[in-house]
């Protein structure tokens, strides 16, 4: 399966990545590659066998319903570029 | 052209754990900006999730309360987008196998009716923060305290026809939430959320219109407001010649304005993949038993015990168990009062009539249960009549009392049943009303029935209502031959 380069900015756009003109063409032939791979593994009959949501062999432990966390406000938000009354200042978003 | 509108809900239901569903920090309403938002809810690279035990059970809780099938392994999911508030830049869910398979939801209908509505499935996921775009200069404030907390999003089929049933359906799942004791109810601080997808199609075609969701709705009455101005914007959009886009609606209740917030071509491609941070969460049987035998007595199985024990029909039943507030409030009155019928008609006809006006939710009224209750037991006994007992009720919700036997006393509104005073009433309205006596008399028996009424009016307005109706029926009788 071909990527087309409007896959690719499409999905760079998504990501919030900028790339270059050049960088879309070599990215467009790598993922149509990698997409040739792909193709191969689509091919093997996997009738019968359960999709893998994990690589483990293990399923999910779970955790008591109590408060381990305190308040760290000061240390989390000492390293965010701006803060006022408690809050993180990002760029405005408007809808 | 007689158009139908076909109506799906996605309902955001915030668990009532004490901690996050994936962190150890409090979910508690209310706390200072970030104060409780920890380095797992910021998303800092090397934290990992850690699943919260309680959202696991209430969220089974919830799948065993609406008949559903729960999956005994379900798989969270990473969906994929950008914004301040959602700092990992993806919210963890679930999508192929959520926890909560296909149930069922009954809802009374306004003609007496049942009507089940069908649950798809309902999965567990995380809550994002909150983004503040007043009062910074180009900036917008971002407060990561909600970030984390577990939800459940629970997904209808399009079984609704208009906006009543679809508030009905809500009502119904608040009623189921909160007497799981999973959700804390309270729909102004967001812990029900409402999206509704609705579309039109002429009535009698089976294939569906286009739908728009409008988003966020948090009270039933926006809710009503904006499915139905939204039916009306898509049938005359529609006969006018436009086509309906696909698109995100948003629904301001203060102004009773929507508008459109993003079409769906451009917008969602979310890229989801099992997240590779959780593991497949593995419900054992002995898990589902223990909360099975949890479970409290649901709203169904109350009506069945409203209709058997407290001979309520099936519609008055269906409505007094729908939600829980009213349900509780209702028996406590019946068994205050002593009379489960009275209390029903009292609770559906004046005290119903009196929340709607006041636009006042049940748990707010002013007349308690308990003051309903004894208020109904003063009608039983005959110290007031059914007109009095309005008077009083009104009292009441004024707060002109905190008993009904305070206010019956303090204004002197017991009934008369003393046959001596009734007497002299009966005499005095009869000789002020001398030749409507002689007609009486003269009248034949047939007609006479509709006579003596006026005498009777007359009667209870001269013992300002206080006269006992069938005293004084009996005693007209008598004296007028």
């Amino acid at each position: 399966m071909a990527i087309d380069r409007s896959t690719i900015e499409s999905v760079a756009h998504l990501a919030r990545l900028s790339i270059s003109e050049d960088e879309v063409r070599q990215t467009t032939d790598k993922i149509t590659a990698i997409m040739g791979l792909i193709d191969e593994m689509q091919a093997v009959n996997t009738d019968g066998v359960e999709p893998l949501a994990h690589p483990l062999d293990a399923t999910q432990r779970l955790r008591v319903d109590e408060v381990t966390e305190p308040n760290q406000r000061e240390q989390l938000q000492a390293g965010a570029p701006a803060t006022e009354d408690g809050l993180f200042l990002v760029p405005r978003v408007i809808e | 052209m007689e158009w139908e509108a076909v109506i799906g809900l996605e309902v955001h239901v915030q668990l009532a754990t004490k901690t996050k569903i994936f962190s150890g920090a409090s979910t508690a309403f209310g706390a200072e900006p970030n104060t409780q938002a920890c380095a797992i809810d910021l998303g800092l690279p090397g934290t990992l999730p850690v699943v919260n035990e309680e959202a696991i059970n209430m969220a089974i809780k919830f799948g065993l309360g609406v008949n559903a099938e729960i999956n005994k392994v379900n798989v969270f999911e990473r969906k994929n987008y950008f914004y301040p508030d959602l700092p990992k830049g993806y919210q963890t869910t679930q999508l192929d196998k959520p926890i909560v398979g296909a149930g069922t939801v009954d809802i009374a209908l306004e003609d007496g009716s049942v009507h089940t509505v069908r649950i798809h499935h309902a999965h567990l996921e995380e809550d994002a923060g909150k983004s503040l775009h007043e009062d910074f200069a180009g900036m917008s404030g971002i407060d990561l305290n909600r970030a984390g907390t577990p939800l459940i999003e629970v997904v209808t089929e399009p079984d609704m026809r208009n906006a009543k049933q679809a508030v009905a359906f809500a009502r119904k799942l608040h009623s189921i939430v909160t007497t799981l004791g999973i959700c804390d109810g309270d729909m102004s601080q967001g812990s029900m959320r409402f999206d509704v997808n609705v579309s039109v199609r002429p009535k009698g075609q089976e294939k569906l219109g286009t739908r728009t969701e409008t988003k966020n709705l948090n009270s039933f009455r926006f809710m009503e407001a904006a499915i139905n101005k939204e039916i009306q914007r898509q049938i005359e959009a529609i006969e006018d010649g436009f086509e309906i886009i696909q698109e995100t609606r948003l629904y301001n209740g203060d102004t009773g304005e929507a508008r459109s917030m993003r079409s769906k071509e451009e917008a969602n491609d979310y890229r989801y993949f099992p997240c590779p941070d959780l593991l497949p969460v593995v419900i054992d049987d002995s898990r589902l038993d223990k909360l099975r035998a949890e479970m409290p007595e649901m709203p169904e199985v109350r009506k069945a015990r409203f209709i058997e024990e407290l001979g309520l029909s099936n519609y008055d039943a269906e409505i007094l168990s729908g939600e829980k507030a009213t349900a509780d409030y209702f028996e406590a009155a019946a068994k205050t009062s002593g009379d489960a019928k009275l209390a029903a008609n009292w609770v559906l006809g004046e005290l119903a009539k009196t929340l709607n006006q006041n636009d006042t939710e049940i748990k707010d009224s002013p007349v308690s249960a308990e003051m309903l209750g004894g208020l109904i037991a003063r009608i039983k006994d005959n110290t007031i009549s059914g007109k009095i007992a309005k008077q009083v009720f009104d009292a009441l919700w004024k707060g002109e009392g905190s008993t009904a036997d305070e206010v019956i006393e303090k204004k002197g509104l017991k009934q008369v049943t003393d046959t001596g005073a009734i007497e002299a009433i009966v005499d005095e309205v009869l000789a002020a009303n001398q030749a409507q006596v002689e007609q009486y008399q003269a009248a034949e028996e047939a007609k006479r029935g509709k006579m003596i009424g006026f005498f009777v009016g007359q009667i209870m307005k001269a013992s300002k209502g206080k006269a006992n109706p069938g005293m004084v029926n009996q005693l007209l009788k008598k004296k007028l031959g």
